[in-house]
């Protein structure tokens, strides 16, 4: 393979992994602290539809950008109080934060279908962008990626050296023992779960407003499902996560590539490339459960409920 | 101050209160915002419930809409009573209409109901694969089979696409992603003058009695239902996960494959790109609607239909957008998932100063 396409296959593979290494690094957040938000897709859709609107009504997309997080927090909020206060199953939650958040992005949004924004553009850094080969790919993005990579840092930072991220894994393996040290369990997981809720929005507002800048019914076309599985896939570790990511972007891409090099095969069945991957790897990665067991945080869907202990 | 306080015994009452509280929540939201739409509420439920249940024509339409919720509600229940976490529905019945359709573009007019019968058990049986899929990789290899069913719904949408825009799409079509009109032969029987219901939703009513006799009053139902409430004692007993989870997971794939073949055979008769609009994930709704009970299911079908239904004519008359039918089934389902709480808690009043005593810090939120 010619070394021009392999670059652009693999800068495609960023582009395409931003939105899941969001999605996931808040999911990943999440799940640290027991909580399994299944709601992801929906979330995204709301930041994805929150976003474009605001950036299309005020033409600021900063404040797209706000309004996504917002959506996303709101919906994310809207999920703890059911999960944590009133201890509903969370599986079932989940669930229903997708549905609700499918069908009420679609009704506010069905306005905008058909409307377009300017989108981010990609911003060359001076300098670092003239490298060969890994100046275009790293740094010749839009600000959302690079935005990608600092939150990478930070989430990696806070989970494994702060106190603030003890308290978190604490809270995700044993809620009852950090309850017994005084650690305000619920609380905790309410943070958890809305900053799981602005990292989901934004990856929306990424797919709206940089990815494909417009809005369309359920556009992030089951994204929010691939994180969940990227955060088993990285054994909940948020340097994997970055991994995964990417090699899940190639995958997601794949298909064109095979259209570029001259694949005559019917476009939808190559549409299924990404989920089938997803299959392929869930398979890989389950095949050892006790490692995965060990990996997952202890209480993972859980409720915690000190009133029946 | 109002408080809660655990149940020692979940109450049963509540148990089959709370689905009526939770439509009453959902329909006092609904109000407000319909009122926000500058809608009258009253005149959006005329609409919304009234409406369906109208005339003969819209009453066959709203069973058109239940038959497939109905169908596949009832595997998911079985899979979620066994506390099997079963997405799947949405593409085990699109596998099942796409194999299905597969079948019956095979046949002519000549064609007798014998061909029908085996186009009928070929979506079945398609969906009884589209669901063996995840169970086999979960009894090997201890794949999570929420993402795993969901990743199917995906790739069978994808499927049904191809199969429409390629290999089954109507010759003489002009290139529309459509496939041939079934012949007379291959397409259910209607159950009334005017209308497309077919007899399908007979059909479905009696596999949903049948499910719950199963489930209620046979061996296998009753090992079932401990498996899904107390895994641990099951296996004490003895009972073979194998078995229960093979099973339900079989039941459910082909009763929502069967409901595909009986849309593209029934209401539709012909293949078409839309053969779904999310009955497979409104099921999941459903099944907890009727409290996983095949019995209440029913009841909670022809409910979730007239939603359906409901927002269709609502797009005619009140010019609202259909995307109106997947937010009161997320609202639903949020107001039925927080009324399960007071099956398990009840609130009581207490005087303030009792406060200090029962209560520990993390909880108070729940009282607030």
């Amino acid at each position: 393979m010619d070394m021009e396409l392999f670059q652009q296959i693999l800068v495609a593979a960023i582009k395409t992994g931003t939105p899941l290494l969001l999605v996931a690094l808040g999911e990943l957040i999440c799940e640290k602290s027991g909580v399994l938000n299944l709601g992801q897709e929906g979330m995204m859709l709301m930041g994805a539809m929150a976003g474009f609107a605001g950036a299309y009504f005020s033409g600021n997309l900063a404040l797209g950008l706000l309004l996504a997080m917002v959506a996303g927090m709101m919906m994310a909020g809207i999920f703890a109080l059911l999960s944590l206060n009133l201890n509903t199953n969370q599986v079932a939650t989940g669930l229903a934060l997708t549905i609700f958040g499918s069908g009420l992005s679609a009704f506010l949004g069905a306005s905008l279908v058909g409307s377009t924004v300017n989108g981010f553009k990609p911003i060359a850094i001076p300098l670092l962008s003239d490298i060969p080969f890994v100046g275009p790919l790293l740094f010749n993005h839009d600000i959302l990626v690079y935005g990608s990579f600092v939150l990478v840092a930070i989430c990696w930072w806070v989970v494994n050296k702060t106190r603030a991220g003890l308290t978190l894994r604490a809270v995700g393996e044993n809620p009852y023992s950090a309850n017994a040290l005084g650690i305000k369990v619920i609380k905790v997981r309410y943070i958890a779960v809305l900053t799981g809720g602005a990292f989901a929005g934004l990856a929306g507002a990424y797919m709206s407003l940089s990815y494909t800048p417009m809005w369309m019914e359920n556009m992030t076309a089951g994204r929010g499902w691939i994180a969940l599985s990227l955060v088993v896939f990285a054994s909940w570790r948020v340097g994997y996560l970055m991994v995964g990511a990417y090699l899940f972007g190639v995958a997601s891409i794949l298909h064109l590539v095979m259209q570029g090099i001259g694949f005559t095969i019917s476009p939808n069945l190559l549409a299924m490339m990404p989920y089938v991957a997803t299959i392929v790897v869930m398979v890989i990665i389950s095949s050892n459960p006790i490692r995965q067991k060990l990996a997952a945080p202890m209480s993972l869907a859980k409720p915690f409920d000190s009133r029946r202990h | 101050m109002l408080k809660t306080q655990a149940r020692l015994e979940s109450s049963k009452l509540m148990s089959w209160l709370s689905p009526l509280i939770a439509i009453v929540l959902t329909m006092l939201v609904s109000s407000i915002m319909f009122l926000a739409l500058g809608i009258n509420p009253t005149t959006a439920f005329k609409v919304f419930i009234i409406g369906p249940l109208s005339d003969s024509y819209n009453l066959g339409e709203l069973m058109v809409k239940t038959t497939p919720l109905l169908l596949c509600a009832t595997g998911l229940a079985l899979c979620y009573k066994a506390n099997i976490w079963n997405i799947g529905a949405e593409g085990q019945l699109l596998v099942g209409a796409l194999v299905g359709s597969y079948f019956a573009l095979q046949a002519n007019d000549d064609s007798g109901y014998g061909w029908l019968a085996i186009t009928l058990l070929a979506g079945a049986v398609a969906g009884m694969f589209w669901a063996a899929i995840p169970t086999l990789l979960h009894q090997l290899f201890h794949t999570n089979l929420i993402l795993t069913t969901i990743m199917l719904n995906y790739i069978g949408l994808y499927l049904l696409l191809w199969g429409v825009h390629g290999p089954l799409i109507d010759p003489e079509g002009f290139g529309f992603p459509e496939s041939a009109i079934f012949a007379d032969a291959l397409l259910l029987p209607t159950i009334m003058e005017d209308g497309r219901a077919s007899i399908s939703i007979v059909l479905a009513v009696v596999f949903a009695i049948g499910s719950g006799i199963i489930l209620y009053r046979t061996l296998p139902g009753f090992q079932l239902r401990v498996f899904g409430s107390d895994q641990p004692a099951a296996r004490y007993a003895g009972y073979s996960s194998k078995f229960i989870i093979w099973s339900v997971m079989l039941s459910a794939g082909a009763l929502a494959g069967f409901a595909g073949v009986a849309e593209v055979t029934g209401p539709i008769g012909q293949l078409i790109p839309q053969v779904s609009p999310g009955y497979g994930y409104a099921a999941i709704i459903v099944a907890y609607l009727g409290r996983l009970n095949p019995f209440g299911i029913i009841f909670a079908a022809f409910f979730m239909g007239t939603l359906y239904m409901g927002s269709d004519l609502a797009q005619i008359e009140l010019g609202m957008p259909t995307a109106i039918t997947g937010l009161f089934q997320g609202i639903l389902l949020f107001f039925l998932l927080a009324c399960d709480f007071l099956i398990h808690y009840k609130i009581i009043w207490q005087p303030n100063k009792s406060n200090s005593q029962t209560a520990p810090v993390s909880t108070k939120q729940g009282a607030a």
